[in-house]
């Protein structure tokens, strides 16, 4: 029995027939759990848009964080180039999938922000106070880190120049270092920073030995440079002229 | 045909006799990481369990055709296979827990305990036996996670499963949590304790002098 299992037929068909099982064992389970993985994941971004809309201390369960998505919190596109609203360019639109759209995708030079397209319309954000004046403009914002791209949710006062939070929700920075980023000790740093100095130009920094009372720099997270890089770039670019900051500067929400 | 005091060897043995991380000292990577809560702890016993008995199974019914020669990369293949199955299904069913436990759930295809069960055990021993010596295996495991994991939330939270059972300063109660209790390396020295107060009772346990 062992002679015969040991000849290269043998083996080979085994590990064949392994594999075969195995991987239509994991594409079905794949398959089968998606649409319940893909809710999960979109509960989990609205869960984090109301963190950065400061809103989710009124949601404690599913039911209410669609209920309060759904009354304080809007979804508007806007074009990149020019700051202006347009309408939803398709039903199932997403930002990340048309960066590799030829209808909407445009190259990024000259930047170090870590991605080579993005899409020529975005999404942000409107939050609404209770009655019903537009309070916070939320910007996803995306950047390599050290590992990969980190995603977040820009929170900015309606003078499209006050940050009030940075919550990233999908990266794979190392825990205990640049997973820090998600450190709500960390993120509170962001309240109350400004984006633009007095010329107009984007002026926050992610740097080392922040003084007290400078509201341009935010502390490094110490042992996660390149993070703190990462987190600097998107910023950068995101803020800039290539991102949102023709639309930061029009102020379009208050027209 | 195993009798029924067999099985229950297999069974039950790992908890206290064999257990996996107190007497083979296996598997502590993932013990000193997801015991902060008594929560997470418990999925990943469960999750730990579950793969464990099934590889164990899979590996048993395929024993005797298995060439030695690729025999680890079969077990790996199942291992793996098993561990995104569980992934997937905590990512639909439980999306919060699974963030926490992270890359842990990953990392159980190397976790020592399963790899060392469908090698020294799940290899020669027939399928039902094999099931439940990794069921067994799993319970060891899942026995140190839940005793460290209800200690280390107790006193270094005050609370059990999130219920508050030692009200804490901040909250107005009287506790003060235990910092230490939160970091991983107080596991570390409870799981050493653990050892110690089991090889107490169990002398034999002790390894003799070399």
């Amino acid at each position: 029995m062992s002679a015969k299992k040991e000849t290269l037929g043998k083996t080979v068909g085994i590990v064949v027939a392994v594999c075969l099982a195995c991987s239509i064992v994991v594409s079905s389970s794949a398959v089968g759990l998606r649409s319940l993985q893909q809710s999960n994941a979109a509960l989990d971004k609205k869960t984090n848009i109301l963190s950065a809309a400061g809103l989710i201390e009124m949601a404690s369960n599913k039911k209410e964080i669609q209920e309060v998505f759904a009354s304080r919190v809007e979804e508007k596109f806007i074009d990149l180039a020019t700051g202006q609203y347009v309408d939803k360019p398709s039903e199932d639109f997403d930002m990340y999938k048309a960066a590799k759209d030829p209808d909407f995708m445009v190259r990024v030079e000259g930047s170090n922000v870590g991605f080579q397209r993005r899409s020529s319309v975005a999404n942000v954000y409107h939050v609404k106070d209770e009655a019903g004046e537009i309070a916070r403009i939320i910007l996803p914002v995306h950047g390599s880190g050290l590992w990969d791209l980190m995603y977040g949710f820009l929170a900015l006062d309606n003078d499209g120049q006050t940050i009030r939070e940075l919550i990233y929700y999908q990266h794979k920075e190392t825990p205990g270092l640049g997973a820090e980023i998600q450190n709500p000790a960390w993120q509170d740093k962001w309240d109350g920073k400004k984006i633009f100095g007095v010329d107009g130009s984007v002026e926050i920094a992610v740097k080392k030995g922040v003084k007290a009372g400078d509201v341009y720099a935010v502390d490094a997270l110490s042992g996660a440079t390149l993070t703190s890089n990462g987190v600097q770039n998107t910023l950068q670019y995101w803020a800039g002229e290539n991102g949102f900051g023709t639309y930061l500067k029009n102020q379009s929400w208050k027209s | 045909m195993a009798d029924t005091k067999e099985m229950k060897k297999a069974l039950f043995g790992p908890i206290i006799d064999s257990n996996p991380i107190a007497l083979h000292v296996l598997g502590i990577c993932s013990a000193l990481a997801i015991t902060t809560k008594l929560e997470t702890a418990l999925v990943m016993s469960l999750a730990l369990t579950s793969v464990c008995a099934f590889s164990n199974l899979f590996i048993s019914m395929i024993r005797n055709h298995i060439p030695s020669s690729v025999r680890i990369i079969v077990q790996m293949t199942i291992i793996a296979s098993l561990v995104i199955v569980v992934d997937q299904i905590l990512k639909a069913y439980s999306y919060e827990i699974s963030k926490q436990l992270s890359v842990f759930v990953g990392l159980i295809i190397t976790n020592c305990i399963v790899m060392g069960r469908a090698e020294a055990y799940a290899m020669k021993s027939p399928p039902m036996m094999s099931l439940l010596d990794g069921i067994g295996n799993g319970l060891g495991y899942s026995f140190i996670l839940i005793v460290i994991g209800t200690i280390k939330e107790l006193f270094g939270f005050g609370t059990i499963l999130g219920f508050e059972i030692l009200p804490l300063v901040q909250n107005g109660g009287w506790y003060q949590g235990n910092g230490l209790l939160i970091l991983p390396f107080s596991s570390f020295i409870l799981i050493g304790l653990m050892i110690w107060a089991i090889r107490t009772i169990r002398p034999e346990q002790v390894e003799p002098k070399e």
